[in-house]
């Protein structure tokens, strides 16, 4: 009888001792996991490579969302990286591509990036109208946009656009980054340019 | 004996001209010393009106009546072509940019616009709600 007691007071003991082991590995891995993660999610880790800093970014300095009068600010994760869990890894997944090819050289030089910033933008073009704007609209949700305080004819252009079911990049295109030459015709190329009757 | 009494007249009304020059003559930063804080110039606000500008005269580049502060033109891209260009000002609901700007008049694209019209700012401009320094009476 004592000796059963005993046997069922180490099993107990195993079983809670690998529970709490568990939990605390849980932590540290998953903790470990996002940590790492987040160090990849920041202005300063983005413009450690050159091409982004010598090129995107110093157009990005120039624009609205770098400086503006209240000093609120959106860095690049806040527009290129999704906010969901899930969606933020499988965008970091794709990085991987963009590391291959930061080695290889695809885009070391000003000349090769002006050359494949046509392609490179209708890349995020394609995304944001996928994904229907969602980076932008982590700020600008149109639920709470005051039409009233807009200009007039952004008022309504916005109101129109949103009764159409448009999406913010369809007009918003080189909003923090300079167009690509031929912009136009790459976006009509891959139907992502609002038409007349879109519009109408 | 004359000679003397005009010289030195010329002399007195010499001096006494450059001295109310002297006078007259003040730094644009006022009367301030160097290391004091000049009072800011006034910020003037662009004007954005519904409708757009009249023309004060008849080939007047027409003006522009909304901010401008965040739009580009460089060698590659011309971000006023968002919305007066022939292909999106229907869209967009704005003014065409001017037939007269382009190569073929009667099929305007962007492919055929004279690049010499290019920077639209050296013509056209934006108004800042500011008092005029004279009374305008041009045209009247």
């Amino acid at each position: 009888m004592s000796e059963g007691n005993a046997g069922k007071g180490i099993w107990k003991k195993l079983v809670s001792g690998t529970m709490l082991a568990g939990i605390v590995l849980g932590v540290i891995l998953w903790g470990g996991f996002n940590w790492a993660m987040e160090l990849t999610n920041n202005e300063s880790f983005c413009i450690s490579c050159h091409e982004m800093k010598d090129n995107v970014y110093e157009e990005y300095t120039d624009s609205p969302h770098y400086m503006n009068r209240s000093g609120v600010r959106a860095t690049c994760p806040d527009c290129h990286v999704p906010r969901p869990w899930i969606y933020k890894v499988i965008r970091k997944i794709q990085a991987s591509n963009e590391l291959y090819h930061h080695f290889m050289g695809t885009i070391d030089t000003r000349e090769k990036f002006l050359k494949h910033r046509g392609e490179l933008a209708v890349h995020v073009w394609k995304t944001m109208k996928a994904t229907n704007s969602r980076e932008c609209r982590n700020c600008h949700d149109q639920t709470y946009m005051d039409f009233e305080k807009q200009e007039e004819r952004a008022a309504d252009r916005h109101e129109e656009a949103f009764d159409k079911g448009m999406t913010c990049i369809d007009c918003h295109k080189g909003i923090a980054h300079q167009l690509p030459k031929g912009w136009k015709e790459l976006a009509k190329k891959n139907g992502l340019m609002p038409t007349a009757s879109e519009g109408e | 004996m004359k000679k003397i009494t005009l010289a030195a007249m010329a002399a007195t009304f010499l001096l006494g001209s450059s001295m109310l020059a002297m006078a007259e003559v003040k730094s644009l930063r006022g009367d301030l010393p160097l290391d004091a804080k000049a009072k800011p110039p006034h910020k003037a606000r662009v004007m954005s009106k519904s409708g757009g500008y009249k023309r004060a005269w008849k080939l007047q580049p027409p003006l522009i009546p909304h901010k401008i502060d965040k739009e580009r033109i460089s060698l590659d891209e011309n971000s006023c072509f968002r919305c007066h260009a022939p292909d999106t000002y229907k869209a967009e609901k704005a003014p065409m940019i001017s037939k007269s700007h382009f190569k073929d008049p009667e099929h305007p694209s962007d492919k055929n616009f004279i690049r010499r019209r290019w920077f639209c700012y050296q013509c056209h401009v934006p108004q800042v709600e500011a008092k005029p320094l004279v009374e305008n009476v041009f045209g009247q």
